[in-house]
């Protein structure tokens, strides 16, 4: 925006567009775009969102492992600074308790018709400029606590990420097949 | 069998899948990882900035995503197209609009429309103020993050899913928990 055109090149956009365009009409087509789909999921009444969110991780986690140990890909892992992560995070569970939507999922939400959604957005319009002008201070006292770098559970686990990744398999499997037959039985 | 595309609800481990399967080409083809909240910052700085320009150069915060990089980008695009998806895939499958004020949200606290809008304000101010303390949301950490088995997402996602239901014990009742679908 400053020093630089404000667009960024047509591919780029187009790339994004079309990746936004699937990622959302996945996310309608899973029900993640409701309230009560959301809110069920914190209420412990429908867990659409976990099996979505697993399944994706599982799914998406062999694929991109296997395409970084050929090098076809670099990783982008976020820096980890626990404090900031985990006090972030629980701020994160009471607003979209609140909201009913996540970021993504609210935006889409829009598209799905809801109403309450365009008040979210504004307030997370005006939550990211709230946030802007607390970070100078966040910057000096909480951000940089528990500083650990880019790292991965493999690297802290000194292990093949293959580990981990065969573990969130499992664990998904059975959670799933729990989940499915206390569903079945509490319909029946 | 039916076209999927007009099926109205999909199974969530297709939708998952599908997702996981996006996150194969973001990573491939575009050296990209899927996220939303960051777009939340360009698109407040971008209307902040018209009518402060310069506060919002100089501030670190703004700065680290604006000076010197377009703010119309990748995952703004990204984001807009959310709702173009959406909109077209409840067109596809005919599904029926939400209620503005939802069940649960009424049970609690009334029929209101505008405590509801309220209360969607408020959590979405918290929501991305919290998204960006961690730097990441559902996409950008819990999705993208978690699939690369990062320590600062798993740690997210952690403390969001504990607070979350704490929260919504709180807010929505605790008779409202662990309930029967409808009931």
């Amino acid at each position: 925006m400053f020093d630089t055109p404000l667009f960024a090149s047509p591919g780029v956009l187009a790339l994004g567009a079309l990746t936004g365009l699937i990622f959302g009409f996945l996310l309608q087509k899973g029900r993640v775009t409701r309230f009560d789909v959301i809110v069920g999921q914190f209420l412990l009444r429908d867990f659409t969102v976990l099996k979505v969110m697993l399944t994706a991780i599982v799914v998406g986690g062999t694929g991109v492992w296997a395409m970084h140990q050929l090098g076809w890909v670099s990783l982008h892992v976020k820096g980890a600074a626990l404090l900031a992560n985990g006090l972030g995070g629980a701020i994160f569970g009471v607003g979209m308790a609140t909201l009913g939507y996540c970021p993504g999922t609210g935006v889409a939400a829009i598209g799905d018709g809801a109403r309450d959604a365009w008040f979210g957005l504004l307030g997370m319009l005006f939550g990211a400029a709230v946030y802007a002008e607390a970070y100078p201070w966040l910057n000096e006292r909480i951000l940089k606590v528990g500083d650990l770098g880019k790292l991965t559970l493999a690297d802290a686990a000194h292990v093949s990420p293959w580990w981990f990744v065969a573990a969130l398999a499992g664990i998904a499997v059975t959670v799933f097949a729990l989940l499915e037959r206390w569903e079945h039985r509490r319909i029946a | 069998m039916r076209n999927p595309l007009t099926m109205t609800r999909w199974s969530p481990y297709a939708v998952g899948a599908g997702i996981g399967v996006l996150s194969w080409a973001t990573f491939g083809l575009m050296d990209k990882a899927l996220g939303a909240s960051t777009t939340m910052v360009r698109a407040a700085g971008m209307i902040e900035g018209t009518i402060a320009p310069d506060h919002v150069r100089e501030n670190a915060y703004f700065a680290k995503y604006l000076v010197g990089s377009p703010g119309v980008e990748w995952q703004f695009a990204l984001v807009v197209f959310l709702a173009i998806g959406a909109l077209l895939a409840a067109k596809l499958g005919r599904s029926t609009r939400q209620p503005t004020v939802p069940d649960v949200w009424r049970a609690r606290f009334g029929p209101s429309r505008a405590l509801r809008f309220a209360g969607a304000f408020v959590g979405g101010v918290v929501m991305i103020f919290g998204a960006r303390m961690a730097g990441g949301c559902t996409s950008g950490h819990g999705v993208s993050g978690g699939l690369q088995l990062a320590v600062s997402s798993w740690t997210f996602f952690g403390a969001m899913f504990v607070s979350g239901v704490a929260a919504a014990g709180l807010i929505y009742g605790l008779g409202a928990m662990g309930a029967r679908k409808g009931a």
